[in-house]
């Protein structure tokens, strides 16, 4: 027999039951009845005090992104849930599993302009997988298990449930065996057997085949099966920006990152190849450029868990929907005999070769370290990733969580990403400034026993940087931050160097000295000028029991190349400063 | 641009409509019609939406994104029922009123109310029907109009009945067709 409970602990029961054990929020009127029910289940439920509900957002962005679990976060009505919106966006953008919980003023109320309120289930609709406005207690058992299902399931996606106090207040005998009543939503898991057997038959007889590997391939923790597929095939995989990580850099079929910031070799190989097998990635406009010229010889085949992304900017020869994972595996089920991939095989070294020597011949990640244009500068950025990814990857067991701008793009490029799935989180699809630092914040809950390197831009860094209290707060000691400082909001600044004369309309930008902030808030901060100290600054970093910032102060104006000029062709890329 | 005439089934929750219509707003296709009603089973409703698109299977597959839409066709190309009502007030001086009564009995429209200079007038049929009507009662001068939308249904046994999508109907456990 159930016993008689208040809305608000059905709310923390009904999370409770689904697994979660951490929330990040910030209290206010409308949600006090929730968070005075919480006192009582502190011990199972984790609560973590943000200081913007934006930090609150992405913090429990960044614990999906690194767990795989459901990241929770709770607003106040009015400003508390508006603040709430920009994460909501980003997870829906990168598909990432967030169930938002707000307060809503009274239900007698509702409608009435009452004080902080806000129609947050009106202004969410768009940027939500699904929310709910809940009015009467005996309603937030199922709700609760229902928007669980949903934000975790199919393709994971943000859900909000907005509860009006009265509802949280009322007392109730709450019914947990509701069943799931969900006609409409019924994800597809298994790809189709005849398409399966069609992009076999395409690949078998293949000439120069091409894997892209997207953020699904992660999310459904296909990685084995991902590199088992390739290996079989000796087909080359390209990485998305989500998919770095689901085959590892020093793997021999990996040929790195496509895109507006790709390498060239990728780029000509993806124009080049005769099937594109894309599993997991939307073919975002970052990665094809301008659609229409985009890998103009390919039959494409395409798997994805969202049929609505098949066809939506790429035509599909093969159409694939279900989950990567199971995907993979019905691939593999289904595989040829070895003498019906002989042909295959038999030019898998030429096209790999041929695409070893575009990497050679263009600039790949040696060359860009390397290059000339670097010389006689006292701290290229390049020397801050080329001293992390070593020293990580000597250390291993780490996670890197960059912001949006030069300093994202140079990570992705630069740092070699050998030690698989959810060690890179960033925020993609929305390029949300201000990710990192909360975000990292949850990776560093989530896996409370690696390491965690935010890495920002000094433009998004004081977005956020307040959640640096939280962190000292909840005594979290494995957060590092580096701040790779260049005075400018860097990528625009490249833009307008690249495409508007140089004129730097609203883009130079100063800050406080970094260093000293973090110590304000209890950090060590270290400040680094010269190529010289880099390495002593991270490891000095890495062995300090406790949240450390540094301060890369690099050269000011260097550009991220090679790239894709936006609409152009990614056959069409500026490779290096000469060429722009 | 075609319009195309899609059936969707949707389970009645509040704010399902708004969630439709917003989705092919910001979708950037340009809704023509839209009619909404209950179907056959209390929790599901039926609608029926034209869309001025190229690109209706995008449509489509949009839809199937949200949660609450069950199932979704485009019937353009199928045989299909398809009605559309309308009420008109027109200006009518006992002068003209045989004539428009004449009118409308070749149209099967109804007159519904008549005022000193004014009648209503009730007409349904398919859409390009109610189009001549409107466009032989116009020169009366048209005081007011209302268009109901379109609504569709296809011929024969085949279409989608509301009832395959309830799961374990009336059986225990079934969360109430009100929940939010």
């Amino acid at each position: 027999m159930s016993q008689q409970r208040t809305g608000a602990q059905v709310m923390c029961e009904a999370l409770i039951r689904e697994g979660v054990d951490v929330m990040f929020g910030i209290p206010g009127g409308a949600i006090m009845p929730f968070y005075f029910a919480m006192w009582e289940y502190r011990e199972q439920l984790r609560h973590i005090l943000c200081r913007h509900e934006q930090g609150a957002g992405h913090a429990a962005e960044g614990y999906a992104r690194a767990t795989g679990r459901i990241g929770v976060c709770i607003g106040t009505s009015g400003p508390g849930v508006t603040n709430l919106v920009t994460p909501i966006a980003d997870a829906m953008m990168d598909s990432t599993p967030l169930l938002a919980i707000c307060g809503q003023v009274g239900s007698q109320v509702l409608g009435k302009d009452a004080f902080q309120e806000t129609d947050i289930t009106g202004i969410t609709m768009p940027i939500t997988k699904h929310n709910y406005l809940v009015k009467d207690a005996n309603e937030l058992a199922y709700v609760f298990k229902e928007a669980i299902h949903i934000a975790t399931t199919g393709r994971p996606g943000p859900v909000l449930i907005d509860i009006t106090k009265d509802a949280m207040q009322k007392v109730i005998v709450p019914d947990w065996d509701v069943k799931l009543n969900l006609p409409g939503y019924k994800p597809n898991y298994q790809g189709n057997r005849k398409q399966i057997r069609e992009a076999l038959r395409l690949l078998a007889n293949a000439k120069q085949p091409l894997i892209i590997a997207g953020n699904g391939v992660i999310m459904s923790n296909a990685t084995n099966e991902l590199r088992q597929f390739a290996e079989r095939l000796s087909i080359p995989v390209l990485t998305t920006l989500h998919g770095i990580g689901s085959i590892p850099e020093n793997h021999p079929l990996n040929i790195g990152m496509p895109g507006m910031h790709g390498w060239v070799h990728g780029n000509r190989a993806i124009q080049e190849c005769d099937v594109l097998f894309n599993i997991g990635g939307r073919f975002d406009d970052r990665v094809t450029g301008k659609a229409s010229t985009f890998a103009p010889n390919a039959k494409v085949i395409h798997v994805d868990i969202d049929p609505s992304e098949i066809g939506k900017n790429v035509k599909v020869t093969v159409p694939i929907v279900g989950d990567a994972k199971l995907v993979l595996q019905a691939l593999l089920d289904d595989m040829p005999e070895q003498r019906d991939l002989a042909a295959l095989h038999s030019y898998a070294s030429d096209w790999m070769e041929h695409i070893r020597e575009l990497q050679d011949k263009h600039q790949g990640k040696q060359q860009y370290v390397n290059r000339a244009s670097t010389a006689g500068m006292t701290l290229p950025p390049h020397d801050v990733y080329a001293a992390l990814s070593n020293t990580l990857n000597l250390r291993g067991n780490y996670h890197v969580v960059t912001d949006v701008g030069q300093h994202q793009m140079w990570a992705a490029q630069l740092i070699d990403w050998n030690a698989g799935p959810r060690t890179h989180i960033t925020s993609g699809g929305a390029g949300t400034m201000g990710f990192a630092v909360p975000a990292s914040l949850g990776v560093a809950v989530g896996d409370p026993n690696s390491i965690v390197w935010a890495i920002c831009g000094d433009g998004g860094f004081q977005m956020t940087n307040q959640e640096m209290a939280t962190i000292i707060q909840e005594g979290i000691t494995n957060i590092k931050v580096a701040v790779i400082n260049n005075g400018y909001l860097g990528m625009v600044r490249q833009w307008q160097e690249l495409f508007e004369n140089k004129r730097y309309s609203g883009t130079p930008l100063s800050g406080p000295n970094f260093a000293k902030l973090a110590e304000a808030y209890g950090w060590k901060g270290i400040t680094v000028e010269n190529t010289a100290d880099v390495q002593a600054a991270i490891d000095e970093a890495n062995a300090t029991e406790g949240p450390v910032l540094v301060d890369f102060r690099v050269e000011r104006e260097v550009n991220v190349f090679p790239m894709v000029p936006q609409n152009k062709s990614i056959g069409e890329m500026i490779v290096n400063e000469s060429e722009a | 641009m075609k319009a195309h005439t899609i059936v969707a089934l949707v389970q009645d929750r509040p704010g399902v409509l708004s969630r439709v219509a917003g989705l092919v707003r910001r979708r950037g296709y340009n809704i023509a019609s839209l009619a909404v009603g209950h179907s056959e089973q209390p929790s599901i409703s039926r609608m029926t939406i034209v869309v001025e698109s190229d690109h209706v299977e995008q449509v489509v597959k949009q839809l199937y994104r949200l949660i609450e839409v069950i199932k979704v066709s485009d019937v353009t190309e199928d045989p299909t029922v398809e009605r559309e009502m309308v009420v008109v007030k027109i200006h009518a001086p006992p002068a003209v009123r045989h004539e428009v009564v004449a009118m409308c009995s070749v149209f099967d429209a109804k007159v519904v109310d008549v005022g000193s200079t004014s009648m209503i007038i009730e007409m349904t049929g398919t859409p390009s029907k109610v189009e001549n009507f409107i466009e032989v009662i116009r020169p009366y001068g048209v005081k007011e109009m209302m268009r109901t939308g379109r609504i569709a249904m296809v011929r024969g046994a085949r279409g989608h009945n509301a009832s395959e999508y309830i799961e374990s109907a009336g059986g225990n456990g079934v969360a109430a067709p009100s929940l939010n």
